[in-house]
């Protein structure tokens, strides 16, 4: 280990709506030492690309926009001074001991910490683990990226745009793309149903007559330097290609929305076994891991469908946590802060 | 009026280019393509061939023995990473290991350094995870992996470092032999040289056509090569080759510079020197030819794919000095093993061009040696530390996957990337299991800004390729 070490009671990496509800629930519990830490220049993580409405229908009652949730969050995080917020601060590396190295403009440094908890999202499948043949110009973008360009950017990735996946991303951008003034020529799902909500399906792409084709996938990609055109084929019930069935989309854009996979490779570096299909990591009980005072948070530990869910998920492993740092409390690391009045010592 | 026009800027183009930066002379590289190596050097497996899978007598195969040897100088002098891991050529029957002992008789008569047979005991603890069923191998220790994009963009910054010119996005357009010069009509208008290389690549025989030579006929040969999570490095310790066969080395596991296991390449006739597209078809014939030799390697595993085109113009590599063109030399049908060959192409053209009457007479100050380029994922956090103590940037991830700073982006862009390809061949930024989802964004941004253009004019790999169409702030 080389560089500054410093010690800290509780170190949540991720301050997206999972990392933010675990802090504030562990400092519910009485942890007065928590560090927050983000990559990002501002807290709220996928959130602040969301502008879409139908967040916090059940934790505030209300219909909220995403960055409108964040902020939420963001205010008491804010205004909690035990929880410190480090931005713009990336974890490269952790090791089983649970010190994490992070790299910050002008620093890089080690942290020990006595509970750690991981909040660090999803990241979004790509076109090339589904494995679609064909070229490889611009213009094929995970639907998330899409989201970014426009809603943060301002950007407009294309005029005309066919959606592999009926992923909630996927849907949502289906709406998006139709109001920005682009022509979504159709949305391309290999299952007989939606993978998305029943609600994003009706209102993002029924409701605006975008045709949806189930049973159906992309068996190639056309274009040199852009996307030009995707060939589409039906499949059967084991998603063989049909003979026959083959029918081509023009468009110049290609939106890739077939799923979410749990960013846990720092908690794989750790030593922590993941799942080999979901990613998540192997574990006797729900946001543990198999090193003790190693948590695992909101979509990091599944894939949620809502916020709502990230939040009860993350505020109960936020409590995990706390409940841990009490019963070793005393133990060799070094004494608990003053403050820390309300837990007694066992 | 320029001594040499090299055409091509791929590994063979910079490779001469840097070659005849030695001398007083004036060069210049014409590049059809926005950057230099976005031809066939691009698709590269970036393996240095010991020289074992070529037969003796050809040309190919004397100058891959040699070109091994001198990629390590130019590696050094360069500071590009050269990794000597070594390659096994495995044999499942005892007809397989009888013609491993025939490669063998062959590679020593190149005198490639250090080949041996291995048995199954030697297998078992220096590649665990190869099929028990492998009965023996050919071991040649010589063997190595480098980043084939990393080395042609120093060589060519080398070159430039030099005094040597390179025009990208120059496509030649038609040759006028006026001796005792030529002129070259480019898309970036006329270059005058009193000599010519051709080192097009694919488009070879296309520009030997221009100057009136007609027996050149390039035939792209397709290979698909598929990238794994670098979380799968630890499956092979060396490059594993099946038994060659009459005109490919097989379909491989491949040990990457960056770390990445890649496993390909298959070997189809091309429809045509634009076809770059994959199949489902390539897909299966590649992992089931990998899973015999590595049963654990799955197709789960995969970040990125792609296809390549290996320029082939017969059995052998092409080098000479034309008769009916006095003083261009064409460098054609270089395939495998070219990126090992490149350096010792190189000083073969140097010497035609002496011989067709080029006078040779050395700088006194050549600048043989380049500052190192950082890549944060290739060093020690001892150092990292010390890095970002120097510049703050470093401190600044942009690409979470492979750990690329602004700071390393910053220098791509300064040091030529101008596409988000060039960026991500130079520092592997986009290039990991996220494939550009979080970093995309910022990257953009970070061309416009350094480069002075919109954002809408920022491309994957040059015109044509925009990534995004409109800036709502433009509305």
């Amino acid at each position: 280990m080389t560089g500054p070490m410093i010690e800290r009671e509780l170190v949540i990496v991720g301050g997206g709506p999972a990392g933010m509800a675990a802090a504030l629930a562990a400092h519910g519990q009485g942890v007065r030492d928590i560090l927050l830490i983000e990559r990002d220049q501002f807290l709220g993580g996928i959130l602040n690309q969301c502008v879409h409405t139908g967040f916090g229908l059940t934790y505030f009652k209300e219909v909220l926009t995403g960055p409108e949730y964040a902020d939420r969050f963001v205010t008491k995080i804010n205004s909690t001074p035990a929880i410190e917020t480090s931005l713009r601060t990336f974890a490269v590396a952790l090791s089983r001991t649970k010190v994490l190295t992070v790299i910050k403009p002008g620093r890089l440094q080690n942290i020990a910490a006595r509970a750690l908890i991981m909040a660090t999202g999803c990241r979004e499948k790509t076109r090339e683990m589904i494995h679609i043949p064909g070229t490889r110009p611009a213009g094929i973008f995970p639907a998330g990226l899409a989201q970014k360009l426009i809603n943060v950017e301002g950007l407009l990735p294309g005029n005309e745009v066919v959606i592999v996946g009926s992923g909630d991303i996927g849907l949502i951008m289906a709406r998006r793309f139709t109001l920005e003034g682009a022509k979504v020529r159709a949305v391309i799902e290999i299952e007989s149903a939606s993978r998305g909500l029943v609600r994003n399906l009706t209102q993002c792409v029924y409701d605006f007559d975008i045709p949806v084709y189930f049973n159906h996938m992309i068996s190639r990609i056309h274009g040199k330097d852009r996307v030009e055109k995707v060939e589409v084929v039906k499949v059967d019930g084991q998603r063989r290609p049909i003979p026959g069935s083959k029918f081509e989309l023009s468009c110049d854009t290609l939106l890739v929305s077939v799923g979410l996979i749990p960013e846990n490779e720092l908690i794989e570096m750790a030593g922590v076994r993941l799942d080999e299909k979901t990613n998540s990591p192997v574990s006797e009980a729900p946001n543990t891991t198999a090193i003790p005072g190693l948590f695992v948070c909101g979509n990091a530990y599944k894939v949620y469908d809502v916020a709502d869910s990230v939040t009860a998920d993350s505020q109960l492993c936020g409590r995990l946590a706390a409940e841990y740092l009490l019963k070793i409390q005393g133990d060799s690391f070094r004494p608990l802060s003053p403050l820390e009045k309300p837990c007694k010592r066992r | 009026m320029f001594d040499v026009a090299i055409i091509g800027g791929g590994a063979v183009g910079t490779s001469i280019a840097r070659e005849l930066s030695r001398y007083k002379l004036l060069v210049v590289v014409l590049e059809k393509e926005e950057e230099p190596a976005f031809g066939v050097s691009k698709s590269n497996s970036g393996i240095i061939h010991p020289g074992t899978q070529n037969p003796p007598g050809l040309l190919k195969s004397r100058l891959c023995v040699e070109g091994n040897r001198l990629t390590r100088v130019i590696a050094q002098e360069l500071g590009v990473d050269f990794k000597e891991v070594g390659e096994l050529i495995v044999a499942f029957t005892e007809e397989e290991i009888f013609r491993l002992h025939r490669l063998l008789e062959d590679a020593r008569a190149l005198r490639v350094p250090g080949v041996r047979m291995v048995d199954q005991v030697w297998l078992r603890g220096h590649e665990p995870h190869l099929s028990p069923r492998v009965k023996a191998a050919l071991f040649a220790p010589t063997a190595g992996i480098i980043s084939p994009y990393r080395l042609v963009y120093d060589l060519a910054e080398n070159a430039l470092r030099n005094g040597v010119q390179i025009h990208t996005d120059s496509r030649v357009t038609a040759i006028e032999n006026t001796r005792p010069h030529f002129i070259v009509h480019t898309s970036k208008g006329p270059f005058k040289a009193k000599y010519v290389v051709n080192a097009a690549g694919l488009y070879a025989d296309g520009i030997c056509r221009m100057l009136g030579i007609t027996d050149v006929a390039i035939k792209p040969v397709k290979g698909e090569e598929f990238i794994l999570d670098k979380k799968r490095a630890y499956l092979t310790n060396h490059l594993i080759f099946p038994l060659p066969s009459q005109s490919t080395k097989g379909i491989l596991v491949i040990k990457t510079a960056d770390g990445n296991p890649m496993v390909g390449p298959t070997a189809t006739e091309a429809e045509s020197k634009e076809d770059l597209s994959t199949s489902q078809e390539g897909l299966e014939k590649v992992f089931s030819a990998v899973k015999r030799m590595v049963p654990e390697i799955n197709e789960k595993d995969i970040i990125a794919y792609f296809a390549g085109l290996r320029p082939k113009a017969g059995e052998d590599f092409i080098i000479r000095s034309e008769q009916a063109a006095h003083g261009c030399i064409t460098v054609a049908g270089i395939q495998s093993p070219g990126l090992t060959a490149a350096p010792a192409i190189a000083r073969m053209v140097t010497r035609l061009l002496r011989q067709q009457g080029l006078g040779l007479r050395r700088k006194i100050l050549f600048h043989g040696h380049r500052k190192r380029s950082v890549h944060l994922f290739a060093v020690k956090p001892a150092e990292t530390q010390k890095l970002i103590e120097q510049d703050p940037g470093y401190g600044d991830i942009v690409c979470r996957c492979e750990m690329v700073s602004a700071k390393e982006i910053r220098d791509a862009i300064l040091r030529g990337a101008t596409t988000l390809d060039g960026i991500k061949f130079r520092t592997r930024c986009q290039a990991g299991r996220c494939h550009g989802s979080f970093c995309t964004t910022r990257v953009m941004k970070m061309l416009a800004g350094e480069r002075g253009i919109p954002v809408t004019a920022v491309t994957k790999r040059g015109k044509g390729s925009e990534v995004v169409k409109h800036d709502r702030a433009d509305d």
